[in-house]
Order: C-alpha cells, then sequence, then structure tokens
C-alpha cells in the first residue's frame, strides 16, 4: 500500500500518494485538466501553482508537472495571469535603451523587493534580468532569462505591475537578431543555394538506383 | 545520490567502470545486425499491436490499434443538427494547431497578405515544439550539403521518405535557420559567428544546431511573440472537432468546440492548414510519452474522415532515451544531445554496450535487448533501464559543460535530488513522435483540396524512422511552406457551400463494414483522472 499525505486543493482537502507530483494529485482526486496543464514536463509553464504548507507562513510558487506534494500542502494554481505584451515591429525596433523605455517604461518603476526571483519557478535571479533590461544590456538580459517558462509568477508577485517574461522575450528577440555575432557561413550557404548549386549533387543522388542508395548509405564516411 | 541500495550499487559500478568506458568508441551496426536487431526487440514489429483499416481512404493500411479505433469511431456530433450556416469566424486561410509548424504556417499566410486565424486546443504553444530540447538540423558547414543531409536522413528513414518531401526539407534547411536567427532565435554560437554544431543519432557530419536544450522551446516562444506582433487572431482552447468541406469536396472550414463551455462555432476560411501534431497521448502499447498533453492524434482523425490518405501511420518512434526514474518523471525526455555532448549507455553490468550515435529506431531496440532477453537492465521501481553515464560530459569537456550545453536535463534531475554531473541517470525507450501521418504533395496539400497539413501530422518525410533534429526543421520548412500555398490558393477560392455530408457518408460506411469500435473521436485529452472520465 503506498503512502498517502493530505492535500488541500483549493483548500478542499484529498488523500493522494506521496510520491506523487501536484499535477498527478489533482488527477487523482479526479479532476480532469484543461486548463494549467501542458507539456507535464516543466518546458511550457502552463501550470504555475502557489502553495503553503500548513503551518508555515512562506508562499512558495512552483510547477505542478514538476513538483512533488506534501503532506498538509495547499494548493493554488495560477492557470493564467494578464501579462502585458507589448506590440512591436522586430524589422523596426533597435536594440537601444530607448525601446525599453517605450514598451515596458514599467520596468523603471521596479522598487528592488526581489518577489520575484523569490517566486522564480526556474529558479532564475529575475530581479537582476530586469536590472540588466533597465540598462539596455540585452545580452545579459538574455543570458540570464534563457530558462524562463513564462509562467508568470513572477508578475503575480510584483508590485510595480511589471511583466517579467515579456520583457526577457523582447531582450531575447534583440539580442538574438541584432546583437548575437553574425554566422556568415550559414548566410553564404543560403545564398549557394538559390543560386542552385547543390541541385545537381542532390538529383543525382537522388536518381541512384536503391542498390546504389543503400551502399552510399553504408558506406558513408562519419565526421569525428 | 540514489537512495535505493540497488540503484546505488549499480550507479556506483558505473562509476568504477568510467575511466575504461570513456576511451571505448563502440562500432557502429552492420546493416544486417540492425535489421535483425530491428525486427526482433522494435515495437514497431509487435504485429499483434497493429489492425488493418477496414473503411477510409487508406482501407488496408496497418495502423496500432489504439489509433484504428479513433479513426474508424465516430464523430462528436451529428452532422445533420449542426447549422452550417451561422458562421462564427471567416477567414482566408485556418490554421488549426498552435505548435510550431501552425505559428510558421500563420506567419507566412499574414506575411503573404491572406486574412489568417489560429485555432488551437490549449494555448498557443502548447506543443510537442516546446519539448523538443536537442536541435535542429541543417547543412551550412563547409564539409556538408544538402545530398549528405539527404543521404542521412534516407537511410536513416529506411529508404521509404517521399523523395520530393526529403529534397525540399534538406535544401530549405539552411534558409530556415536563417530565418529563425533574423527573428530572434538564439543559436549557439562561438564568438565569431559560427554556428556550434554536433552529431544526432545517425548524422554524418555535425549539424545539429542548438539554443542550450531548449531548442524547441527557444524557437515557439519566439514563432508565439511573432504572431501576436503581427496581430494575428489567436482563438485558444478551442478544437476543431471536424471539418466542414464544400459540394466539390475542397476544404472549406472547421466545427469548433469551446474546450471549457463546449460550445460548438462554425469557422469557414478559404484554406485550411492542419498542424495538430502527434499522438503520444494516445500510449501506444502502453508506452509512457514525451509527449505533450494534447498530443492525441486529432487531426489525423479529421483528415482521414474528410477523405485525406495515410502515410506509414504504423511507424512509431520510442526515443531511446526516456527518463525511467524517479516516477515523477517517468517517460520524459532526455535529450539526444545529451548523447550528442559525450554521454554513453551502460547497462547493468558497466558495459557500454552500443555506439550511442546509431538512429532512435537502433537505440531504443537495443536497450529494450539489453532489458530483456540479455538480462542486463537496471532493476527499477517501473521495470527495467539501462544508465546514460552523464558524468563523462565533463571528463571529455570540462567542467561547467553540463550546466551551459545541457542545463534543462539538469534542472529536471535536479529537482528529485540527482545531479547528472556526479551522477548517472536511468533511462528506458519512450513514444516520441508519429513519423506518418496524412499524406501531402510537395506543397504540403493532402488528398482533400485546400486542406493543406504540416508538422507532425504529416507522413512521408522522414520516412520509416526520423533523425533528430529533422523534426524541428520540418515545422518551419514546411509550415512556412504551408502558409505561402495556403494563402496563394485562398486567394483563387470562391467559397462553395458548406457541407458535413462526408461525415455522414463515413459513418454509414463504418455500419456498411460492421465497424463499431464504441469510440467517439477525435480524442481531445488523454484520460488520467482517476474516475476513468473521458473528456
Amino acid at each position: 500500500m503506498e503512502q498517502m499525505v493530505n492535500v488541500y486543493l483549493y483548500g478542499k482537502r484529498y488523500a493522494v500518494p506521496a510520491s506523487a507530483t501536484i499535477m498527478e494529485a489533482m488527477e487523482f482526486a479526479g479532476y480532469t485538466l484543461v486548463r494549467g496543464c501542458g507539456c507535464r514536463n516543466g518546458f511550457c509553464g502552463a501550470c504555475a501553482t502557489l502553495y503553503r504548507i500548513a503551518g508555515d507562513r512562506e508562499l512558495h510558487a512552483c510547477l505542478a508537472c514538476s513538483t512533488k506534494v506534501e503532506d498538509n500542502m495547499y494548493v493554488a494554481t495560477l492557470p493564467f495571469f494578464p501579462l502585458v505584451k507589448a506590440v512591436y515591429d522586430i524589422e523596426k525596433v533597435k536594440p537601444s535603451q530607448q525601446i525599453m523605455m517605450q514598451l515596458y517604461p514599467e520596468i523603471y518603476a521596479c522598487v528592488g523587493c526581489n518577489a520575484c526571483t523569490k517566486a522564480c519557478t526556474q529558479g532564475l535571479d529575475v530581479m537582476q534580468y530586469i536590472a540588466y533590461a533597465q540598462r539596455g544590456e540585452y545580452e545579459k538580459c538574455a543570458e540570464e532569462s534563457f530558462d524562463c517558462v513564462m509562467c508568470g509568477v513572477c508578475s503575480s508577485r510584483c508590485p510595480a505591475g511589471i511583466s517579467h517574461p515579456q520583457v526577457a522575450m523582447l531582450a531575447r528577440r534583440l539580442n538574438g537578431k541584432y546583437l548575437a555575432p553574425i554566422c556568415h557561413h550559414l548566410d553564404q550557404r543560403v545564398e549557394e543555394i538559390k543560386e542552385g548549386r547543390y541541385e545537381k549533387l542532390l538529383r543525382e543522388l537522388m536518381q541512384e538506383s536503391p542498390e546504389e542508395l543503400r551502399r552510399l548509405y553504408n558506406t558513408r564516411d562519419i565526421e569525428k | 545520490m540514489y537512495q535505493d541500495p540497488i540503484l546505488a550499487a549499480s550507479a556506483q559500478l558505473v562509476a568504477q567502470a568510467r575511466e575504461k568506458n570513456i576511451r571505448l568508441d563502440p562500432p557502429r551496426m552492420s546493416a544486417e545486425e540492425k535489421e535483425q536487431l530491428l525486427r526482433t526487440y522494435h515495437p514497431d514489429y509487435r504485429e499483434d499491436q497493429f489492425q488493418a483499416l477496414t473503411v477510409g481512404p487508406s482501407k488496408g493500411q496497418k495502423v496500432p490499434r489504439e489509433l484504428a479505433a479513433l479513426l474508424q469511431g465516430h464523430s462528436r456530433i451529428d452532422p445533420a443538427a449542426i447549422d452550417l450556416s451561422k458562421t462564427d469566424y471567416e477567414t482566408d486561410v485556418l490554421v488549426i494547431g498552435g505548435g510550431g509548424a501552425g505559428a510558421a504556417a500563420a506567419i507566412e499566410a499574414d506575411e503573404a497578405g491572406a486574412k489568417v486565424m489560429v485555432v488551437t486546443k490549449l494555448r498557443m504553444g502548447d506543443a510537442n515544439t516546446m519539448m523538443a530540447e536537442g536541435g535542429i538540423q541543417a547543412a551550412d558547414k563547409p564539409n556538408d550539403s544538402p545530398a549528405q543531409h539527404f543521404l542521412d536522413a534516407y537511410g536513416g528513414g529506411h529508404f521509404a521518405a517521399q523523395k520530393d518531401l526529403l529534397a525540399k526539407l534538406v535544401t530549405e534547411a539552411p534558409e530556415a535557420i536563417q530565418w529563425l536567427s533574423r527573428l530572434g532565435v538564439e543559436f549557439d554560437k562561438a564568438p565569431d559567428g559560427t554556428m556550434i554544431t554536433t552529431h544526432g543519432g545517425g548524422t554524418s557530419r555535425k549539424r545539429m544546431h542548438a539554443a542550450k536544450d531548449y531548442s524547441g522551446a527557444e524557437i515557439m516562444r519566439t514563432l508565439r511573440d511573432e504572431v501576436l506582433n503581427r496581430g494575428i487572431p489567436v482563438v485558444d482552447f478551442t478544437a476543431a472537432i471536424e471539418l466542414i468541406l464544400d459540394e466539390s469536396g475542397r476544404c472549406a472550414g472547421a466545427v469548433l468546440m469551446n474546450m471549457e463551455t463546449r460550445e460548438l462555432h462554425i469557422a469557414r476560411a478559404k484554406t485550411v492548414v492542419l498542424a495538430t501534431g502527434g499522438a503520444g497521448r494516445l500510449h501506444y502499447q502502453g508506452f509512457p510519452t514525451s509527449n505533450h498533453y494534447g498530443a492525441t492524434a486529432d487531426g489525423l482523425v479529421l483528415g482521414y474522415r474528410a477523405g485525406a490518405g495515410l502515410l506509414y501511420p504504423d511507424t512509431l518512434q520510442y526515443h531511446p532515451t526516456g527518463a525511467a526514474f524517479p516516477a515523477q518523471i517517468f517517460g520524459a525526455l532526455v535529450t539526444e544531445k545529451v548523447r550528442s555532448v559525450g554521454a554513453m549507455l551502460i547497462n547493468a553490468k558497466g558495459e557500454a554496450f552500443m555506439n550511442p550515435l546509431e538512429t532512435r529506431d537502433v537505440s531504443a531496440a537495443s536497450i529494450i535487448r539489453e532489458c530483456s532477453h540479455r538480462g542486463n537492465g537496471v532493476k527499477t521501481p517501473a521495470g527495467y533501464a539501462v544508465w546514460l553515464d552523464t558524468p563523462m560530459i565533463e571528463l571529455k569537456h570540462g567542467a561547467g559543460t553540463i550546466e551551459k550545453r545541457i542545463p534543462a536535463m539538469m534542472r529536471m534531475f535536479g529537482k528529485y535530488g540527482i545531479d547528472i554531473r556526479k551522477d548517472p541517470i536511468l533511462i528506458y525507450p519512450t513514444l516520441h513522435y508519429q513519423n506518418g501521418g496524412l499524406r501531402i504533395r510537395v506543397d504540403g496539400q493532402s488528398d482533400v483540396e485546400n486542406l493543406y497539413v504540416a508538422g507532425e501530422a504529416v507522413g512521408g518525410i522522414h520516412g520509416r524512422n526520423r533523425l533528430m533534429g529533422n523534426s524541428l526543421l520540418d515545422i518551419i520548412v514546411f509550415g512556412r511552406s504551408a502558409g505561402q500555398h495556403a494563402a496563394a490558393k485562398a486567394a483563387d477560392v470562391t467559397p462553395g457551400k458548406p457541407t458535413l455530408s462526408h461525415v455522414e457518408a463515413f459513418h454509414n460506411q463504418l455500419r456498411e463494414a460492421g465497424v463499431d469500435t464504441g469510440v467517439i473521436s477525435p480524442r481531445l485529452l488523454p484520460t488520467y483522472n482517476s474516475l476513468g472520465k473521458d473528456f
């Protein structure tokens, strides 16, 4: 018999297996999830969840898909949070400090409470990446925020109303498009293909007999 | 650290053998060895797990039993009770599915000037794209070429790919990477801009581009941001439950269902792009899956009922390295990149029993053989598994490599107290990808006029097995292409009279053939609640 623990889903008590994740506990309790469930493996940010353990004052945030239940856990899911997503044309924006001021001016109202960082389900230093964004240091902001799954818990805890994941999204796109070093061998290859330089080689290969294709495949040299 | 004494002892054995194993380069199997291995151990070869279809455009075709029940199931609606004259949404191009292929199609259809709309069953980005970790292939290095890429993929797919589709895939691959870069996707690069590329199973050149081990997530969130920037309407939590045709059998829209209120809506469109993804959540043969929650083959059911044929629906990809321990992440993907950057597969005796970079089907079959017939599996609470020796990575490439190159893996196991820099991890094959799907022409159109298909719902691009990194590639190449062609075609379409007569006709065929699977389809979500209540 598996060991059971009590969890309180939206305040209602259910006995669930101690090894279950919060998501599995909800399903064990009989819920059919539509909201608050996506990749079930910590990549999509659909299952942001807040909880407290009875007797403990601290509020915790996590992803329900990848957090084990604990005894006397009080759980509320946050399947949607109204983030502000500024609309912009990636071809027209420039990676200057002004663009953040224009699109996400509220980041300058950060009071430095660090609630975002404390709440981050990915353990990121959210306040730090917002500081980079304030200074227009998009490369650093991009690197610091890279593992963000955009679950929105940080924003739910922010007294300044900052939509941190969207700020980071903009910083990463600016970095990827404008600041990261240009890849010349890629651009060159795209041009060569447009000129048709690889067409003949490919066409000839495709026309080989099935036997010859097998031979070519089985004897091809493999880069070390 | 492993608490379980059996696992701890076995991990210790792996650690002791590490110095010796790391110097090995286990030979690759010959073509004959591979064929024999697959026949004996790959799940695709278990005859009793497949069933021939008795009705529909691919009558006689073998498919997994679970899929047969859905393809030959009954509609969620009574077609006679639906009033198609009441239109809720009207658009040029209707994109069904909010993953990578759907987003790429929507962006390109919008770029071409068409009015486009996306409907998606869950949220935009709830898709296997988001979970693709390892990378995306493109032949953009001097020692590589589209032909070399073709040869790898064609052979890896057992010489069964539709050649014209595969040629398009490899030829347009560098441009796909360029397009993504210009949208702001952050690929791993050296300071001089050179792409950092690695091998994947079955590649002959290092052409795997990555964004750490969040490659798919990085692509998906960027595409989603771009869809929103363009103001393309996204109707989320809305599933397509039937396609609408017109009097001449051309696709003309879809019946939609709000996932929360169950209200039905009618969307009329001049062309439709079906980008509904895969089927891992059907758990073929009882396998766990690495797929997202909504991967239930719904697009295959919709397309099949409307008259679109299937190609290779009997070929599934079992990713060799699904997490086998702990239980909370059972079946979750351990990216192939872990092997690309140097981890080897080790059995319970501490032996490196195979070359870690064989193709996925061969690797999966080899692991299953190790855990069954050969008796070299490690006993876990859920069954048997083999080790993936992650500490080797830092012995080969230096401290810090794991955090830099595969941070998501470090985090996933770290949450359960396993530090993959110090301890190896336990893996077993997991249901990962649907190699087959709806048949398309090179412009992306299915057997049904004005119905385009892109992404994992397509069959034929990869043949009977897909190489790592060719799926993120195909959703971009064929997603963009489907959007472009659907937009161009929409300009020439004069809307006809909408009908669901094909649904009635399909019901009649089922009756005449005496088929009653007792199943309502498409299935929209898996049934995981303990009460067994289907959605």
